[in-house]
């Protein structure tokens, strides 16, 4: 049990020396490169979808469905996890990175059952962000009506 | 020319989700949250209206876009229904993306086994 501050301080120096250091340039050029190729593949997407009709908003939930069916198919091969070790933000900040934080729970747990297993484990990091993400836009829908 | 702009303003985001990670160990789940929630703030202000203008899919693929949309429905709500919008309009608006990801997470643990670590 670590229960004093002093201790926590410890640790957390320990922490600090035992971790390898990121080399935080090289991991950002990384995550620029890997993170924009996936948003050049959404543009790709949106501009097919726009030439077949579809109006901006349509357009872009195809997109975003795309790319969560990619990042699904990916994460099921193992493919995802690999890609994140070495792009880093890259793969976690684009929807496919959203994606795969549903995905890669709920195939790793659904031998704990279908409910509390798949069904719960499948929303560990996407539930928070659903949560905050709603409150957020209430609390902004909100404002916007009262000044409206 | 939109394929430029959305590799530069997309791969920006994700450089300042990496130098998140770096500088302040937080956790990627934790990423996304203030990702989502930055979003939503700067859609309310109008401001990522023309960052989506500028970068396209740059600004709406990043989770960042996932916040935007949220703030953007809310306010297409409030507009179409008043009081109810600020309630019904986040979640409408993002309705597909979460159902999408549902269905394709569901189908993939079905398919898939987990791999050995």
């Amino acid at each position: 049990m670590i229960n004093s501050k002093e201790e926590k301080q410890k640790y957390s120096d320990m922490v600090d020396s035992m971790a390898p250091k990121s080399p935080i340039f090289s991991n950002c050029i990384k995550a620029f490169i890997s993170g924009g190729l996936i948003c050049i593949l959404g543009q790709f997407i949106n501009n097919m979808a726009q030439n077949y009709g579809l109006n901006s908003d349509d357009a872009s939930l195809v997109t975003s469905v795309v790319l969560i069916f990619i990042s699904a198919v990916l994460t099921g091969f193992g493919l995802y996890g690999k890609l994140g070790k070495f792009c880093g933000a890259g793969t976690i900040v684009p929807i496919t990175g959203f994606a795969n934080s549903m995905v890669s729970p709920a195939i790793e747990f659904k031998k704990e059952g279908m409910v509390f297993g798949l069904g719960a484990k499948m929303f560990i990091i996407a539930g928070p962000v659903i949560i905050y993400g709603v409150l957020s836009s209430i609390v902004v829908g909100f404002i916007y009506y009262l000044l409206g | 020319m939109d394929y430029v702009r959305a590799f530069i303003v997309g791969g920006l985001i994700c450089v300042i989700g990496q130098i998140l990670i770096d500088k302040t160990k937080l956790m990627s789940g934790r990423i996304l949250v203030i990702f989502v929630i930055a979003g939503c703030i700067l859609g309310g202000l109008g401001i990522y209206e023309a960052l989506a203008d500028f970068g396209g899919a740059g600004a709406t693929v990043p989770l960042t876009g996932f916040g935007y949309n949220l703030a953007k429905g809310v306010m297409k709500e409030v507009d179409n229904n008043g009081l109810i919008g600020v309630l019904t309009g986040g979640l409408k608006a993002s309705a597909g993306g979460i159902s999408a990801a549902i269905l394709f997470a569901f189908l993939a643990s079905l398919v898939f086994e987990p791999k050995e670590k």
